[in-house]
């Protein structure tokens, strides 16, 4: 039964998606609704990425240092922890956070939004409500998500800057030196391609809960719930299946 | 304290023969084995006031949810304007939903928007070419229709039940639709606010010549707004007329609504 639910469910996020991407790019063209979601889903999730990115890279750089000071190798903290928060940490982390921040608060806003026939009245005044709340939305996570990322992941490397100069010495040049110099286009490209996906996932599923709430107000908090568990699901399910992919064309 | 509301005389029926603007015809809706509607069948003529009247329950709002687009039916036709609802693609839906205005039991006014951002969001979706002069002027317009220029910069939570009932009037009127879908326009509030909405949707029908279908189970609403009642039974269109001959019936199954 729950299998078969799931399944269910699936189908019907996919169709969604469909929807998204026959619908989204006609005109006319909710440009006002879509800057507003930027600001709303970017901007103001800022902080919490920001926050979120500086701990990330203190963490990792105070907990990596005594074990590679075992092995006198130290002065390797800062192109480790830059290929860590670059490939992998900053792009999940802040996905999670974004999913747990922006993937509720859509999910709550549109399941409020229907449960009290806000959504059938938008529709009734001639409006695409689909195209209003559901695109503008969708779309702002996908492309707010990557720049999130970036920042999060220049905060998180700036943190173990700091980090590595609580116990010892060393110059940002040499630093940024450090980081740049293992760095490859394998590493940085397929993660902030990732991220898009990540975005997409996370506007998809929190729009699709909300849209489709049922059940007045406890439809709502089950929408924003679920909108939240199944977009994070779905990050790590991505993130495993662009791991397999950048192995597969060599970037690994 | 709200002055008591001026006496209002039960409507005339309308002039016959007029234009039919709304015609259901053989409609059935079933929510699995719940049948809602079997073969209801009712004509609206051009400025008329239908009330369609029945239990709770009974598939009231579930039929103008049908006229309107947002439920499909099983079974029938629905010609609204001229036009079959279910052979109309999105944007031709969108162009006759414009002419048709709904208004929502729960009012369904948008929260996070303020009186004139509710009434102005309609008209935007239009791609009316009205400058904001216009707009501005459209927007002042429908609240003065409804007794509430005051309240242009409020947000819905800042205002009383019966306001909020007649803001979402006001944001149904400002596209000034040719037929209305009351959807229990008085249902929950006071006797007062109630008998005051039924003035309003009287003024609407005199003044701009609306045809309207008013479903509701409050009697005083179905006396004083009704040109004709259409009293749904079972689903069906079980009888149909004006209050007095429905009132006048010695039919248990009318006489149980109109006993009082």
């Amino acid at each position: 039964m729950a299998t078969s639910t799931t399944v269910a469910e699936t189908g019907a996020i996919t169709r969604f998606a469909g929807r998204f991407f026959q619908e989204g790019f006609r005109p006319r063209y909710e440009v006002q609704e879509l800057l507003h979601q930027c600001f709303v889903v970017g901007y103001q999730s800022l902080p919490l990425v920001g926050i979120t990115g500086f701990i990330m890279g203190m963490v990792l750089t105070l907990q990596s240092r005594p074990t590679m000071a075992q092995f006198g190798a130290e002065s390797w903290i800062p192109t480790m922890v830059g290929l860590t928060i670059i490939r992998e940490m900053g792009p999940i982390i802040t996905a999670l956070i974004f999913a747990g921040k922006i993937g509720s608060s859509i999910g709550a806003e549109l399941g409020s939004m229907r449960v009290t026939e806000q959504i059938d009245a938008m529709e009734v005044s001639g409006t695409n409500p689909f195209k209003y709340l559901v695109a503008t939305r969708v779309l702002a996570t996908t492309l707010m998500l990557p720049v999130l990322t970036i920042l999060s992941d220049a905060i998180g490397l700036f943190a173990s800057f700091l980090a590595i100069n609580l116990k010892g010495v060393t110059s940002l040049a040499l630093f940024t030196n450090n980081v740049v110099s293992a760095l490859t286009f394998g590493d940085v490209v397929p993660a902030v391609i990732k991220t898009f996906f990540f975005g997409f996932a996370v506007g998809i599923i929190g729009c699709y809960k909300g849209y489709y709430a049922e059940k007045g107000t406890e439809g709502v908090g089950q929408a924003a719930n679920s909108a939240v568990v199944a977009s994070s699901l779905v990050i790590f399910i991505l993130d495993l299946l662009a791991v397999q992919t950048t192995g597969l064309l060599g970037l690994n | 304290m709200l002055p008591a509301p001026a006496p209002v005389a039960a409507p005339a029926p309308a002039p016959a023969p007029a234009e039919i603007v709304l015609t259901v015809a053989n409609v059935s809706k079933a929510f699995g084995t719940n049948q809602v509607l079997r073969n209801f069948s009712l004509d609206v003529r051009r400025g008329e006031n239908v009330v369609v009247l029945g239990k709770s329950g009974a598939g009231k709002s579930v039929l103008i949810k049908c006229i309107i687009g947002l439920m499909p039916v099983d079974a029938g036709t629905i010609r609204v304007l001229g036009q079959d609802v279910a052979t109309l693609d999105h944007t031709a839906l969108d162009q006759l939903r414009a002419k048709v205005g709904f208004l929502f039991q729960s009012n369904a006014l948008y929260d996070s928007m303020t009186v004139r951002e509710n009434l102005l969001f309609p008209l935007r979706r239009h791609w009316l070419t009205h400058s904001p002069g216009e707009e501005d002027e459209l927007v002042r317009q429908a609240l003065e229709d409804v007794g509430l220029g005051h309240t242009i910069d409020m947000m819905p939570a800042e205002l009383s039940g019966g306001m909020r009932k007649r803001i979402a009037l006001a944001r149904t009127l400002i596209l000034q639709p040719d037929i209305i879908l009351y959807d229990e326009p008085t249902t929950g509030l006071d006797p007062v606010t109630a008998r005051e909405i039924d003035q309003l949707i009287r003024e609407v029908q005199q003044k701009y010549g609306t045809s309207s279908v008013i479903i509701s189970h409050d009697m005083n609403c179905v006396r004083l707004t009704a040109n004709r009642v259409a009293l749904l039974v079972e689903g069906r269109c079980y009888a149909l007329g004006t209050y007095a001959e429905l009132k006048a019936s010695t039919d248990p199954a009318i006489h149980e609504f109109f006993s009082e």
